[in-house]
């Protein structure tokens, strides 16, 4: 064996992006205190626009094995890790301000969030059940830390604590679940465990069993309805800045494991997991959009309206066919975008001793900050799916899939809950632009230039992104028609 | 087809014989003067019967976390330092990229003052 066979050169990305981790953590060591923090901060961001290239510069369309089975190669994949590092990159930026206020503006905070990235971007590559494992582990156990950084602040401690228990709760379902495949297949390569489920009876007791553990786990992760108890809660408790993070990036690692493992591995067993996620799908956009509604800190509103999204984007997944999938993909990468400017804008707004959170805080803002509450707008009209907004085109090639699929009623309900869930989206905007600020508010909050560009650039290319809207969803399609290929 | 159990129960009763033997000797031969300290539940320094909800030297937990980290690295070069001439160059060059990992957690966990008690 040697370094030619494994074909090492495919996961240069990763590979860069790991040792730069390393690097940046040595360095925050020997570096000067005053000029520490700010250095690894830069070169964190160095570092994920560069692993962007990376990925860039070594796409091909072919989809290559490497590792032995461990690590695929594909579109798909690459597509995906671009949009992981450069949304990544656009979060990090907002964060600096925010966590200089509350002392957690740490070379280790930016380094758990490169770690964090990297194990995504194995996820994203896995081809082999104990990779994907790895990954997930590797993103997950660094989001915990990442929440727990802010060890001041209570409700960050235990949310932290939460986030790590009913992970790792989930962890034991998923592995349970991809035991019981390993058990049934003889394998935990996904391409083999695809080619020998398709010789085994479908009515085996052991196989829904392995299903139901599988997309349970899965569940539990993306946070849909019944499992999310935890989302409300460890959005609304983490530093905004880990917020933005937790919500905006693993949502796309989540759209990869979903398409590798259920997709890739498990989809001979269509019709045994489609049930399973029409009901989650639906409960998800329903309850996640009506209880979003009652809420009155921005953050839990906001990790309500995930839980919806997150059911929206199993809808397109759930059809089963390459429209659905390529619509998910699109829903996703849109979804990323949109969330990790929503909390952009809280963690701008936010100042020392503020965390800008209640919806109260947001009246009268357009008077204050007329050019955040126009983002703002525009992040909102998008978040509820009104044309002619990214969030738009999303919903319609979602929905779109429903149709073809033959699943009418699935896309009435969802266009349906859709509609429910735009009465809070417009709450906001209402608040920013039709009230009169709260006594002792009506100041402008003073915003850092570099954070208010990123969140111009992030807004307006990647949420109002009219022009080349098509092009986007062209390329999605073109990398999930070589998707398993 | 039973007979092929006989050495299993054979072992049942060695083992049973055994511990039997190790501790009813102990009590016929062995001088009995018991006393409150003696008699009392030992469980690694600790009170066996408190509220489990104390406060816990913070220290403790990561010297054993640190401890484990090594101590698994140990458990890897065993065998691979075992089956070293089979698997050659590259075999080599894996290991020491894995130790290399490990070498950064120890350089930034020494450099931290994790290693220092006080």
């Amino acid at each position: 064996m040697n370094l030619v066979s494994l074909k090492t050169a495919m996961a240069l990305p990763e590979i860069f992006l790991a040792a730069m981790a390393s690097l940046i953590l040595i360095l925050g060591l020997f570096l000067k205190e005053s000029s520490r923090d700010k250095a690894c901060y830069w070169l964190s961001l160095f570092t994920l626009v560069a692993t962007a290239l990376l990925v860039l510069n070594g796409f091909s369309s072919n989809s290559v094995i490497a590792f032995n089975g461990l690590f695929i190669s594909d579109p798909m994949g690459a597509l995906l890790k671009i949009a992981v590092c450069l949304i990544s990159t656009t979060v990090f930026t907002y964060t600096r301000q925010y966590n200089q206020d509350r002392d957690i503006f740490k070379s280790e905070y930016y380094v758990l969030g490169l770690f964090s990235v990297t194990g995504m971007m194995v996820m994203i590559s896995a081809s082999h059940l104990l990779s994907l494992y790895l990954g997930l582990e590797l993103m997950s156990l660094c989001l915990y830390a990442m929440i727990a950084f802010y060890r001041d602040d209570k409700l960050a401690v235990e949310s932290a604590m939460k986030y790590f228990v009913l992970g790792a709760l989930a962890s034991s379902i998923l592995l349970y679940g991809m035991s019981l495949i390993y058990g049934l297949t003889g394998s935990l390569e996904l391409s083999v465990i695809s080619s020998t489920l398709s010789t085994i009876d479908q009515g085996n007791l052991a196989l829904a069993l392995a299903v139901v553990f599988v997309v349970v786990s899965l569940a539990f992760k993306l946070g849909v309805v019944p499992f999310h108890m935890w989302v409300p809660d460890v959005y609304q408790g983490a530093p905004t800045s880990t917020t933005a993070f937790m919500g905006s990036v693993p949502k796309i690692a989540a759209f990869a494991i979903i398409m590798r493992l259920l997709v890739g591995g498990l989809g001979e067993l269509h019709d045994m997991w489609q049930q399973m996620l029409i009901i989650l799908a639906i409960l998800s956009v329903g309850i996640g959009n009506i209880i979003a509604i009652a809420q009155d800190n921005l953050k839990r509103m906001l990790a309500y309206s995930t839980i919806s999204h997150m059911g929206f984007f199993l809808f397109g997944i759930l059809s089963g066919a390459e429209t659905g999938y390529s619509a998910s993909l699109l829903y996703v990468i849109v979804y990323a975008a949109m969330s990790a400017a929503s909390f952009g804008v809280i963690l701008c707004l936010a100042s020392e001793g503020n965390e800008f959170d209640k919806l109260s805080d947001l009246a009268g803002l357009s008077k204050r900050n007329p050019g955040l509450a126009f983002l703002l707008l525009v992040l909102m009209l998008s978040m509820s799916g009104i044309p002619p907004t990214a969030g738009f085109f999303a919903k319609l090639s979602v929905i779109q899939a429903l149709v073809d699929a033959q699943l009418l009623w699935v896309a009435v309900t969802a266009v349906i809950l859709a509609v429910i869930g735009a009465f809070y989206y417009l709450r906001i905007i209402k608040l920013a632009y039709f009230d009169d600020p709260v006594e002792g508010h009506s100041a402008p909050v003073t915003v850092r230039t570099d954070s208010k560009a990123a969140l111009t650039v992030n807004v307006l290319l990647m949420v109002a992104i009219l022009p080349w809207i098509g092009s986007l969803i062209d390329i999605c399609n073109d990398v999930i028609s070589n998707f398993g290929s | 087809m039973l007979e092929n159990y006989l050495p299993i129960l054979l072992f049942l009763a060695v083992g049973l014989g055994v511990g039997a033997i190790a501790i009813s000797a102990g009590k016929v031969l062995a001088p009995n003067k018991p006393s409150e300290e003696k008699l009392s539940p030992y469980e690694c320094g600790f009170e066996a019967f408190e509220d489990s909800r104390m406060k816990f030297d913070v220290r403790y937990y990561l010297v054993a976390i640190l401890f484990i980290i090594f101590d698994l690295e140990i458990a890897f070069l065993f065998p691979w330092a075992i089956v070293l001439d089979e698997i050659g160059v590259f075999g080599f060059w894996a290991m020491m990229l894995f130790l290399g990992v490990l070498v950064v957690g120890f350089i930034y966990e020494w450099k931290k003052g994790a290693l220092e008690w006080e």
